[in-house]
């Protein structure tokens, strides 16, 4: 359909006015406010010790909840799509459920485990172990909150490769685990790759749970989104911009990655993980012919 | 698994291995699987439920129907709404421009779509606050009213709607549109008869995942919404404000009810696509929403 040239021009309009006004102009804005006095202010702003703490704590959260979140999702995506199992409809279930949960749900629930008040909190006292207002309750609501990705990206990847390859390698003689290193992951890895992307951005931002869990104390349990709230809150705008930028460029690094990723995917012949990608290319090559 | 006793012979041992051996991983590794659900997702959340009926059921339905817990509710139902609306315009408005049309720059525009997704939360919040704060540069200040809070709401929910007709309109046969127009149709009522209908699965998935987004959204609105009871205050602010004044099973309850309305959503997404579409368009329809469920967490909130 060739829409009238009005038309057309209209919905171009539309579709950028609203994207401008929404997205781009404060996205603009807030770059133009943090570099407003140069980029001294800035550096000076995220090279103070608590702004330095609350990054490194950000990067212990990566460290610690991207792994594990990442053994765990290829092993549970390897047996939803490898093994047949009556228990698999659940556990599909159960990986959605921190998408759907409030992150401050998600805060709270932590607290009436780990809290003194809580399930296990009474016991871990008396044992001396600081798990809530502390980083390992933190690492919990990171891990929580991130955990559906990997297994989300690699499932289709999985479902799309098929056993032949790995059961032509049982049959040449390797085991599973031979299998699993030389065959499966090979052919899975961007899948993988995307989703400890994904994974990461989504750690790296996290703050409602774990706002919740921290107790937000500068210098020690405040990683970089909490450290910019605060700094906001205490009219220190030139350390919250700062911050912002900081976890702005880390998100575009991230988009980067995604459209990257996806055409390193589709290259490989396994599905396109970007919907926006396949979206383009396709009406590119419809418009040409 | 991988060092064979020397005396057996690999070659004979290892097709038996390849058979029998993941026969084993696999108990061992659905009982892992199951172990770190329990522990990390199914404790907590039990946790949860456990302390909002800790007074009773009546104590429960008291926190819930409390006034200042139903203003919030209802705000946040009622702005959840409003925002899905306007997104099911301007999505799918987007979504046709980013598709049917051409332009220079488009594939920064349409990476750029996911911005909202990608970016943490809290920065959202901060970053509308720039532009439509009580410093606004173009004198529009919206912050501690509800305006902020649908603004950010639809800053965080943009990309479901968008990407959710997307390929939905990258797969629709352009030969009924044509057929439409040489048969006298006008550029609107092809809009209306033809391609409308065949975009509204992926509109309709599309603002089940959004509302499900905005009903939990906190970071984003925490900065921009003043946190006014009764005014500007969503229901996950209600939440974080009782746990501070101490009155956890309150907290609780309505945690409870946030919970069952956004698993609702999910459960009703997830049949409207099995069954709201048919043949080829299902298939898109069902990996597209799986795909946008995917994405949509990554800056967190839920």
């Amino acid at each position: 359909m060739t829409p009238t040239a009005p038309a057309k021009w209209g919905l171009r309009g539309l579709a950028f006015g609203y994207l401008g006004l929404l997205l781009l102009a404060p996205v603009a804005m807030i770059f133009y406010k943090t570099f407003e006095h140069g980029l001294g202010p800035p550096i000076e702003a995220m090279t103070s010790p608590d702004a330095i703490h609350a990054i490194q704590l950000t990067l212990l959260m990566v460290a610690v909840a991207v792994p594990l979140n990442t053994i765990f999702g290829v092993g549970c995506a390897l047996l939803l799509v490898r093994r047949r199992w009556w228990g698999n409809a659940v556990i599909d279930a159960i990986i959605n459920l921190p998408f759907a949960i409030s992150p401050i749900v998600i805060g709270l629930s932590l607290l009436l485990l780990y809290g003194s008040g809580g399930w296990f909190g009474p016991s871990l006292e008396e044992a001396g172990v600081e798990v809530l207002f502390s980083w390992p309750a933190m690492v919990l609501a990171s891990i929580f909150v991130s955990l559906p990705f990997v297994v989300r990206e690699t499932v289709p990847v999985l479902q799309e490769i098929g056993t032949e390859q790995e059961q032509a390698a049982s049959t040449l003689g390797a085991n599973a685990w031979q299998t699993f290193w030389r065959v499966t992951l090979p052919a899975i890895r961007w899948g993988v790759a995307y989703g400890v992307v994904l994974t990461t951005a989504r750690v790296l931002g996290e703050f409602g749970a774990v706002t919740i869990v921290s107790g937000s104390i500068s210098g020690e349990t405040e990683t970089l989104p909490l450290f910019v709230a605060k700094a906001f809150e205490q009219f220190d705008e030139e350390a919250a911009y700062a911050g912002a930028i900081v976890l702005a460029l880390l998100a575009l690094t991230t988009l980067l990655l995604m459209s990257v990723g996806g055409r390193k995917a589709k290259a490989q012949g396994g599905p396109v993980p970007i919907t926006g990608d396949a979206a383009i290319s396709t009406s590119n090559t419809k418009e040409g012919s | 698994m991988d060092a064979h006793p020397a005396s057996v012979p690999p070659v004979s041992a290892a097709p038996r291995a390849g058979i029998r051996l993941p026969g084993v991983g696999a108990g061992l590794g659905r009982g892992l699987v199951v172990l770190y659900l329990s522990l990390m997702v199914m404790l907590p959340l039990a946790a949860v439920v456990d302390n909002s009926l800790s007074g009773g059921l009546d104590a429960f339905w008291r926190s819930v129907t409390g006034d200042q817990a139903m203003a919030a509710l209802k705000l946040t139902v009622a702005c959840s709404l409003i925002v899905v609306a306007i997104n099911a315009f301007f999505g799918t408005i987007i979504a046709w421009v980013l598709v049917r049309d051409e332009f220079p720059g488009k594939g920064a525009v349409n990476a750029l779509i996911d911005l909202p997704f990608a970016l943490p939360t809290i920065v959202a919040g901060l970053t509308l606050l720039t532009l439509y704060g009580s410093e606004s540069p173009i004198g529009l200040n919206v912050a501690f009213t509800r305006v902020a809070i649908v603004l950010a709401l639809c800053f965080i929910t943009l990309p479901f709607v968008v990407r959710a007709v997307q390929p939905l309109l990258m797969e629709m046969d352009r030969e009924m549109e044509e057929a439409a127009t040489s048969l006298g149709a006008g550029g609107f009522t092809t809009f209306r008869r033809i391609i409308f209908p065949n975009l509204m699965p992926g509109i309709i998935a599309g603002i089940m995942l959004a509302f499900a987004r905005a009903l939990g959204e906190y970071g984003s609105l925490i900065l921009i919404s003043g946190n006014i009871p009764f005014e500007t205050e969503v229901s996950s602010v209600f939440i974080r404000s009782q746990i501070e004044s101490g009155n956890v099973p309150g907290a609780s309850a309505v945690s409870v009810v946030l919970l069952a309305l956004s698993v609702l959503m999910l459960v009703l997404v997830s049949l409207f696509v099995r069954s709201g579409a048919h043949g080829e368009k299902r298939g898109v329809l069902v990996r597209t929403v799986n795909r946008v469920i995917g994405r949509s967490q990554v800056g967190g909130g839920a």
